[in-house]
């Protein structure tokens, strides 16, 4: 965490170069190009027409890796302190517990449907 | 700040889980190295996060609970080439925008800690106008579905909900978007002028600007793209 410790001296450093969250150029081009392919390659997993568990997977992975992406690099949550990481990816994981509610919740109403309509 | 403050040593972090602890622990502030501008715009999207999960788990819960087939998404949005028949198109082509001015908004970012104003203000143009093109993109999108009967109430592809929720979830991120290329707009504004060099106070608030607020700005743009990630597979491609 080499990069939070320069974080700190801010107040009063008059050097701009040692301020805020500066990374090389290079890697956010390279996650640009990353973005690009995966983009492209869900894209592709709708032209070929994958289905099942195999288009399900894919689609799947490739949406989690790009917002991987996104988060880490982009949004510099990467070189943040733990502090704050935690406090920006745990919370939306109770969104899991409430996705499945509501799909034990709406396999049961589509089943009253189909028995009494 | 006086020279002796700045000249005392800073006290070290303790880096992984145990500095986490410590750095809530401390009875001081939690966030140790983010100003509170940071830490506000991520609870800010931490809550938004919660706003979009909802939209799209009571589109989860219609699509499970619907006895009618749901209208197929590559079908729905496939466009006519010259004769040729493409799905999704237009979806892929707005993915890319999308993207592209994330991407150029983390320069933005880069180039404003260098504090380099007509590099940050180009890209934070580019920025708007690619943000410009993606709404534009879907509104030709909304008019497209309209003009085939696509209603919130109904539609002539299949279940009934499709309308609702789509109108729901995408007009929700294209509002998301368009305030996002007003906030472009304007802080592209305030970089040229030279704000946040002079330190000059904004409209609404008495606090002097930083090229932090570029930075703070990135994370507001970017999650919209993030969403866009979820809207894409969830919406377009499941």
């Amino acid at each position: 965490m080499a990069h939070a410790e320069a974080h700190l001296d801010r107040p009063g450093h008059e050097d701009a170069h040692a301020e805020g969250q500066q990374h090389p150029i290079r890697l956010y081009i390279t996650v640009w190009v990353w973005l690009f392919i995966l983009s492209a390659g869900s894209y592709m997993v709708d032209l070929l027409h994958f289905q099942g568990l195999l288009r399900w997977g894919l689609v799947g992975t490739l949406m989690m890796l790009k917002a991987g992406l996104i988060v880490a690099v982009f949004m510099h949550v990467a070189w943040e302190r733990l502090a704050l990481t935690y406090v920006i990816l745990v919370p939306p994981l109770v969104l899991l517990v409430f996705v499945a509610i509501m799909a034990l919740e709406g396999s049961y109403t589509e089943w009253m449907r189909l028995v009494f309509m | 700040m006086s020279e002796t403050t700045t000249n005392r040593p800073q006290p070290t972090l303790e880096p992984g889980f145990r500095g986490a602890v410590r750095d809530w622990a401390s009875d001081q502030r939690s966030f140790k190295t983010a100003s509170w501008g940071k830490a506000m715009m991520w609870i800010f999207l931490v809550s938004d996060t919660f706003v979009f999960g909802s939209f799209l788990i009571g589109y989860m819960t219609a699509r499970m609970s619907t006895t009618t087939p749901w209208p197929n998404p590559s079908e729905v949005f496939a466009l006519e080439i010259a004769g040729a028949h493409v799905p999704l198109l237009l979806i892929a082509i707005m993915t890319f925008v999308l993207i592209t001015s994330s991407g150029t908004m983390a320069m933005a970012v880069n180039f404003a800690y260098a504090r380099d104003k007509v590099k940050t203000t180009v890209l934070l143009l580019i920025t708007a106008l690619f943000g410009a093109t993606f709404v534009g993109m879907q509104a030709f999108e909304w008019t497209k579905l309209i003009e085939e009967g696509v209603r919130p109430w109904g539609n002539p592809f299949g279940a009934e909900q499709f309308g609702a929720s789509f109108f729901m979830i995408t007009g929700f991120h294209g509002t998301h978007v368009t305030i996002g290329v007003i906030f472009l707009l304007i802080m592209a504004r305030k970089v040229w002028r030279g704000d946040f060099d002079t330190g000059r106070a904004g409209f609404f608030t008495a606090r002097k600007g930083r090229y932090e607020m570029i930075e703070i700005m990135g994370l507001y743009w970017h999650f919209v793209d993030l969403v866009w990630v979820f809207i894409f597979a969830f919406f377009y491609l499941w």
